[in-house]
């Protein structure tokens, strides 16, 4: 390999030419990085080449060399939609230019049969997903076919490194480089608010802290971003962002191909279900989320490549991958929630890097006002607020030591030299990693009372091994780090009458809902499903059964809040304006009167203050605070604010949080508590709250019990279920809460119980949020005592009853069922 | 408990409790079933690692009802163990403890299908089913004949219901006037909702009662009043 060529070659200039291009900047900068064998992050806006500047390197050196065998080229893709595609994209200067280089794609998809070829006679790129690199790295033939690999190729890294998948990742690239130590790895990336962390996370960490070798792309024009200024009332609250449709049709009128970003799945279908009715043109919309039929979903794709469609409604499943269509306008319904979020997204249109791309905010209430004019700033100013990187994560580990033990035996000491040369896991100490080891052996109990059922045997010397092969096939059953939600399947049910019965029988798949959501249905009920108002008529052993219903509006709301929190960043930024009456002009007239009117009847608070209002209303006392952390950690606060009241005395009764703020009401009044010193606003919001007072809460907490069952099904302690074989495994599985319990009664230090704490900490209750909020408003707490409700009060006072009270109170609300039923029967005497 | 409550089943009084056993006073019995111990270590030979601590959880929730009720006997409606293997894993320390808890007690087995010979060194007496005065103890609900009454276990019941929009799912008694049906009592035992199948064959007319277990108090509620 010592005729690599070092410059590009002159029959790759020749296609470059051949095509009216030329090589890019960038591309033959990570062509030369590549040739002098460093691992290479590439950052740069959405296009530009990304994709042929990971490909050139291994194609140049692919043209240069004959006879190989084994694969020479990995390249990852978060999307396994995106493998066929990308595969297609390549074949053009594969063949244009002759080049003797097979390329295949393998994912979750790939039959049986392909994937037995690959083994035999590998292909010299592969194009295949996250979870595939594991599942090859178990393979007992993955020696064979990786010892001819040179590169690996991480698409869309920004997007993987923030979850456990790219942890997942990061210790199987780690076993890919044992294999092949001539591997060198190609990065690429949108722009990240830390690029350092991602050049470390991309390399093998073996000295001080090494890093990738970094490119730049060229920056893009300037995005427009405007934010829609509606003749209409913006609403003090909700997400719905109904009032603004009229507006943003006819934005999608004006423009030849829009997407419509939304936030959650209820809003992608409230905001498709409104736009078809407003649509007096009858044109092509379409919609897109998650929870749809793939078949669905690949029709929408395959309409907007092909010019079909003139927008598009769609959450995050469109966030990545190439492009579908020509898209020259990007609308984002709802608040984006962080300034890169915004970019990423509007980099979803116009790809021609030197027009500007074109974006419309349409903010659904008037927080959301404040929160959007902060990102478009943000984002004029190109500023960054990706997430760090998703580190050292023990359920992740657990699953990848059974992965190696799949493969073949291993010995821990190299094991643990291997997984720490990941950047993930630089801090792993030996004592974690012996009891991930021990977790996967026996369960890793104090009470040893598995050795005879372990699942890894001593062998040679010191050395462990699978114990049955069933544990492989148990193995690749189970693995991958995405943990749904527990979801059933909706089917279009047929309904008929049969001797004055009716009989319902279940047809055609409409998609999949969360089981928690349908579990709450009754007959009769209506709900929104696939841009349709759907009626739900019951469950069998499939799943749910419904029918089209004629109503127009659904009757239960399927609202479960947003899915990303309000970014860290863009929240200060938020406080800063709001702090700023100077910043005032750029907001529409009806939210400056509104903080003006805050101003006059209570205050605005500085950037660093968080104020606290108490004041009396309808036989009860509130206090709201806004802390602007996000209503993930304003729901801990809430919870734990809540227990501390009670034993103040105040006798607190429920509490909603929003992305912005938090209100708690009691029977006591607040205002005089706080003015007798009965009540010490430092104290309340101390910082030792999250010390007894969480320990007390999480005991009972669902929010936990969630992130403990993602835990157990990642470290393989619980098995997944699949469709139609529930039934069986029913008996082979114990539901993970009754498990969470009993551990945490009998051993609470247990290795999956600091997994699970971890993860609740950053996701489900951001501890971790919640306590820099904590630090960060020490001596910083102002109050005021109002005779009533506040204007920035009043959008969190709306909440109140649209959301389930006094957060996880299940049994208040078992005894409210069974007394209102007693309150019926006493009526009917 | 901050709620009484009792079921009457053929003109007897039964008390549930929080931990899912009940109490019959006129025979001072306390009934509980499908414990399912040592279900963690029958999983654990298929490979599931379980917490190996559900006969201890167990146990001590057993302790808890006996505490409050002090009964002069103690009936197991059979599935007191997950397999016939069971006794054979259960850890000594286990078996010393419930021969504290049971010591002076009167201790009836009665068969599961998971257990059809409960381990004979545990002492007691064994039997498929007995009768408490009109009311018949067995493990699978049978067929009632004329003025027959029965307490069963082995459907493992658990209702749902909503309320302001959540779903709140328990483990629950299910009767009507003839017949009752235990939670399972078991630490690792899941439940099995009152509107699948098997309730539809021993409820056919589709009227019947729950007691939903609770946090604090059990919870009574018509059978049209659950989701």
């Amino acid at each position: 390999m010592d005729d690599r060529p070092t410059v590009l070659p002159k029959m790759f200039s020749d296609w470059f030419r051949s095509r009216g291009w030329s090589a890019r900047p960038h591309q033959l900068a990570v062509l030369e990085k590549a040739q002098a064998g460093l691992d290479v992050l590439l950052i740069s806006p959405t296009g530009g080449g990304k994709t042929l500047a990971g490909f050139l390197p291994s194609l140049v050196e692919l043209s240069a060399t004959r006879q190989r065998d084994g694969i020479h080229t990995l390249y990852v893709s978060p999307l396994k939609a995106l493998a066929v595609d990308i595969a297609r994209n390549l074949e053009a200067p594969v063949s244009e230019m002759g080049l003797p280089v097979r390329v295949e794609t393998r994912t979750g998809d790939t039959p049986h049969s392909r994937r037995k070829r690959q083994r035999e006679k590998p292909p010299d790129i592969l194009i295949t997903t996250p979870e595939q690199v594991s599942l090859l790295i178990a393979d007992a033939g993955a020696a064979h076919m990786l010892k001819d690999l040179r590169a690996v190729v991480l698409d869309e890294l920004h997007s993987l490194v923030t979850s456990k998948r790219g942890v997942l990742l990061s210790l199987a690239l780690s076993r890919v480089q044992s294999l092949a130590p001539r591997t060198r790895r190609i990065g690429l990336s949108a722009t990240v608010a830390d690029p350092d962390a991602l050049r470390a996370w991309l390399t093998p960490q073996r000295g001080e802290r090494d890093l990738a070798a970094l490119v730049l792309g060229t920056a893009g024009a300037q995005p427009q971003i405007s934010i829609l200024k509606s003749a209409e009332r913006v609403p003090w609250s909700g997400h719905m962002t109904r009032y603004a449709i009229p507006d943003v049709y006819e934005a999608i009128k004006r423009a030849r191909m829009t997407l419509v970003f939304v936030n959650t799945r209820a809003q992608a279908e409230m905001t498709f279900q409104a736009l078809w009715s407003a649509n007096e043109d009858h044109l092509p919309i379409a919609l897109h989320h998650g929870s749809l039929d793939v078949a669905q979903r690949r029709k929408v794709e395959a309409a907007m490549a092909q010019g079909k469609l003139r927008a598009v409604v769609c959450t995050s499943t469109l966030d990545l991958g190439i492009d579908w269509g020509d898209v020259d306008l990007v609308i984002h319904v709802g608040a984006p929630k962080g300034s890169s979020r915004l970019l990423q997204r509007i980099g979803r249109s116009n790809h021609r890097l030197d027009e500007p791309s074109q974006a419309l905010l349409v903010p659904s209430n008037r927080f959301e006002v404040l929160e959007c004019e902060a990102a478009r700033q943000a984002a004029a100013e190109g500023a960054q607020d990706t997430e760090y990187p998703s580190v050292l994560k023990l359920d992740v580990l657990a699953q990848h030591i059974m992965g190696r033990a799949c493969a073949a035996p291993f010995h821990p000491d190299q094991l643990y030299g291997e997984v720490t040369t990941a950047w993930t896991y630089r801090n792993l100490t030996r004592a974690d990693f012996d009891r991930a080891i021990e977790f996967v052996t026996n369960g890793g109990y104090a009470l040893k009372a598995y050795e005879r059922y372990a699942k890894l045997k001593p062998w040679g010397q010191g050395e462990l091994r699978l114990a049955h092969p069933r544990l492989a096939q148990q193995y690749r059953l189970n693995m991958g780090t995405i943990v749904e939600e527990e979801m059933l399947k909706v089917r279009l049910a047929h309904i008929r009458k049969r001797l004055g019965k009716r009989l319902v029988t279940g047809g055609r798949v409409l998609g999949e809902m969360e089981e928690w959501f349908l579990s709450q249905l009754s007959t009769g009920d209506t709900f929104l499903f696939g841009g349709e108002v759907l009626r739900f008529e019951g469950l069998d052993e499939f799943g749910a059964l419904a029918s089209r219903s004629q109503g127009a509006d659904p009757a239960i709301p399927s609202y479960a809040g947003g899915k990303f929190p309000l970014s860290t960043y863009l929240a200060g930024r938020v406080r800063e304006m709001l702090a700023d009456p100077k910043a005032w002009p750029a907001l529409p007239a009806q939210v400056r009167d509104w903080l003006s009117v805050q101003r006059w009847k209570s205050i605005i608070p500085t950037p660093r203050q968080m104020l606290i209002e108490t004041f009396p209303r309808a036989q009860r006392h509130y206090m709201v605070c806004y802390p602007f952390e996000g209503r993930l950690a304003h729901q801990t606060l809430g919870m734990l604010l809540t227990r501390r009241l009670e034993r103040s005395g105040a006798q607190p009764m429920g509490f909603v949080a929003s992305e912005y703020a938090l209100v708690v009401w009691t029977l006591r009044d607040l205002s005089l508590m706080i003015s007798t010193g009965r009540l010490n606003l430092a104290q309340l919001f101390g910082e030792d709250m999250l010390g007894d007072d969480l320990d007390a809460w999480l005991a009972e907490s669902n929010l936990m019990k969630r992130t403990f069952r993602n835990a157990a099904i990642i470290a393989g302690l619980i098995e997944r279920r699949w469709p139609g074989k529930e039934k069986t495994q029913r008996q082979m599985t114990v539901n993970s809460d009754l498990v969470y319990d009993v551990l945490r009664r009998h051993e609470p230090t247990h290795i999956l119980l600091r997994a699970a704490w971890d993860d609740a900490a950053d996701g489900l209750i951001d501890v971790h949020r919640l306590g820099a909020l904590l630090k960060r408003i020490r001596g910083q707490i102002v109050h005021r005592a109002l005779d009533t409700v506040s204007p920035l009060a009043v959008p969190v006072m709306l909440e109140i009853g649209k959301e389930s009270v006094y957060g996880e109170a299940d049994d208040a609300l078992l005894a409210e069922a069974e007394d209102e039923l007693i309150d019926e029967a006493m009526r009917l005497v | 408990m901050s709620r009484e409550t009792s079921i009457a089943l053929g003109g007897i009084d039964l008390l549930p409790d929080l931990a899912g056993a009940l109490y019959v006073p006129d025979f001072d019995a306390l009934l509980v079933a499908d414990l399912h111990l040592e279900k963690a270590s029958s999983l654990a030979r298929r490979g599931a690692h379980l917490p190996p601590y559900d006969t201890r959880a167990t146990l001590e929730l057993l302790s808890f009802s006996l505490a409050a009720a002090r009964p002069k006997r103690l009936i197991l409606l059979g599935d007191s163990f997950h397999d016939e293997e069971a006794h054979l894993r259960i850890d000594p320390a286990d078996v010393a403890e419930l021969a504290r808890l049971t010591r002076g007690i009167d201790l009836i087995w009665l068969a599961g299908n998971h257990d059809p010979s409960p381990p004979r060194a545990l002492g007691g007496h064994f039997a498929g089913e007995i009768a408490l005065g009109p009311i018949t103890l067995r493990h699978i609900p049978g067929s009632l004949s004329e003025g027959e009454c029965e307490i069963a276990g082995h459907l493992h019941p658990a209702a749902a219901l909503a309320q302001r929009g959540r779903s709140l799912r328990r483990k629950c008694f299910v009767g009507h006037a003839r017949r009752i049906v235990m939670p399972a009592y078991g630490s690792f035992t899941g439940g099995l909702s009152v509107s699948a199948e098997p309730f539809q064959a021993i409820f056919p007319d589709g009227d019947f009662t729950v007691w939903m277990i609770g946090g604090k108090a059990i919870h009574r509620f018509p059978s049209r009043r659950i989701s």
